[in-house]
């Protein structure tokens, strides 16, 4: 359950925030966490919304996007989306690929007030 | 708009915007009156707006990120290479590893080691570590399922397995050697990384051939919480991660846990002498590591009978002896033309 761990990386970087640009409670919260970050939404969610009570977060809206896993296709020479490592080229249906993308765990911005 | 987010449903709070002279106050449309701390966060507080977007862009595990890479400048100025041990508990890590601690210290006196020990509690893996005489740290994480980059600072503080390396002549000029390559990282893009790594490969060989006899001078293995999930995703301050997976769990794991095959630059398949008893499947294991990682080493070995035990010491203390398999040279020239395309694009 790295969920919890990483819910408390979000609101260190909310805490940060609130450092240099005051501000009472997070309205919206909007993250990123890509297909191949290694995270599962459930799990984030729930350890959100279990630390947020008290902080800054407490209230606030989820938006999470999250964008697709891309590799490259070292046999099409080309870049292809996969839904999760491991996936074959869509293409070719071999495994040479190196991921490009999707790997994104961050906070994108937040609705303060 | 709604003002408490910008958003377009069109409720109650239609008819009140926020006035650009009010001060942060909502005024009501239709009176022109103004209702201070009616906003979303019900208190009004000079000199801040009511609700606003704060542009961030960050990286959720950016602080741990900053330890790790002050670990990794810390680790390298003292001439020391960090491994982070990953695996599933019962893999025989500790067993392995204190295998391996013995037939270093008989095979290369030289290099200095150490341990950090991460688990859930009891110190009974380090103690098995301090009894082959290595000194080792134990970190119990407590309810944690991974170790983190302060941790490992931490317990980094209490080792001196540097203190061998003090002294050297030439430990300055590493140290500066390091520091350069670290500026170099940062001000990189992702893409660049590769390409990087390339040349770095071949300063390598240089230094080989110019009869520099320390590439390692001392080693410190991070025998991580045992779990092939959570540790993939942080960096500890390693060079490498190394995931350990033995023959007698399932040759599906890559498949099953690819974020932490995926991760690790190495993965190194043990109890390899209990194989005649399994039915496990030791190609399929690999085409399925590759699968996630198709630069990923690999190496088998048994600790108990000690086959393929020397491949492993020597990847070790040459961590770029082994030749590259005709799969990794394929990868590394395609990522390099990929870099260059990525380049002209740019």
């Amino acid at each position: 359950m790295h969920e919890l761990s990483l819910a408390g990386g979000v609101l260190k970087v909310v805490e940060d925030a609130a450092v240099r640009e005051p501000f009472a409670r997070v309205l919206k919260l909007h993250l990123e966490v890509g297909k191949l970050a290694g995270v599962e939404l459930r799990a984030l969610r729930f350890a959100l919304e279990a630390i947020a009570p008290g902080t800054l977060l407490e209230g606030a809206e989820l938006e999470i996007d999250e964008p697709q896993g891309r590799a490259w296709c070292m046999g099409c020479s080309t870049e292809v989306e996969i839904a999760q490592r491991g996936d074959p080229c869509p293409s070719c249906g071999a495994h040479w690929l190196a991921p490009q993308g999707g790997d994104e765990l961050r906070v994108v911005d937040l609705q303060v007030a | 708009m709604c003002v408490v987010c910008g958003c377009n449903s069109s409720g109650q709070q239609e008819s009140a915007q926020v006035a650009p002279d009010a001060g942060g106050a909502v005024v009501d449309a239709r009176t022109g009156d103004l209702h201070f701390g009616a906003g979303a966060a019900r208190v009004s507080v000079p000199g801040m707006s009511e609700s606003r977007a704060i542009r961030i862009e960050q990286d959720v595990l950016g602080a741990n990120n900053q330890v790790a890479q002050h670990n990794r400048a810390h680790f390298h100025a003292h001439g020391v290479r960090a491994l982070n041990l990953v695996s599933s508990p019962g893999s025989g890590k500790t067993t392995l590893l204190c295998a391996t601690i013995r037939a270093l210290q008989q095979n290369h006196p030289e290099v200095a080691l150490a341990v950090i020990e991460g688990d859930q509690q009891t110190s009974n893996d380090a103690d098995r570590i301090r009894a082959t005489g290595a000194p080792a740290i134990q970190v119990n994480t407590g309810k944690g399922c991974h170790l983190d980059a302060p941790m490992v600072a931490q317990a980094f503080a209490r080792l001196a397995p540097h203190d061998h390396a003090h002294g050297h002549e030439h430990e300055h000029e590493h140290e500066h050697e390091h520091e350069h390559e670290h500026e170099h990282e940062h001000e990189h893009e992702h893409e660049h990384e590769h390409e990087h790594e390339h040349e770095h490969e071949h300063e390598h060989e240089h230094e080989h051939g110019h009869g520099h006899h320390h590439p390692t001078q001392s080693l410190l293995f991070i025998e991580n919480v045992g779990n092939l999930v959570c540790p993939a995703l942080w960096d500890l301050g390693e060079d490498a991660k190394v995931v350990i997976l033995s023959v007698t769990e399932g040759e599906d794991k890559p498949l099953k846990y690819p974020d932490m095959f995926a991760a690790a630059q190495l993965m190194v398949l043990t109890k390899t002498d209990l194989l005649p008893h399994l039915s496990f499947d030791v190609q399929r294991c690999m085409d399925y590591a590759r699968r996630v990682n198709p630069g990923i080493r690999i190496l088998q070995l048994s600790a108990t009978t000690g086959e393929g035990m020397n491949a492993w010491l020597d990847w070790l203390v040459h961590p770029d002896a082994i030749e590259p398999t005709s799969v990794q040279a394929r990868i590394a020239q395609l990522e390099a033309e990929l870099a260059r395309l990525k380049a002209g694009q740019g």
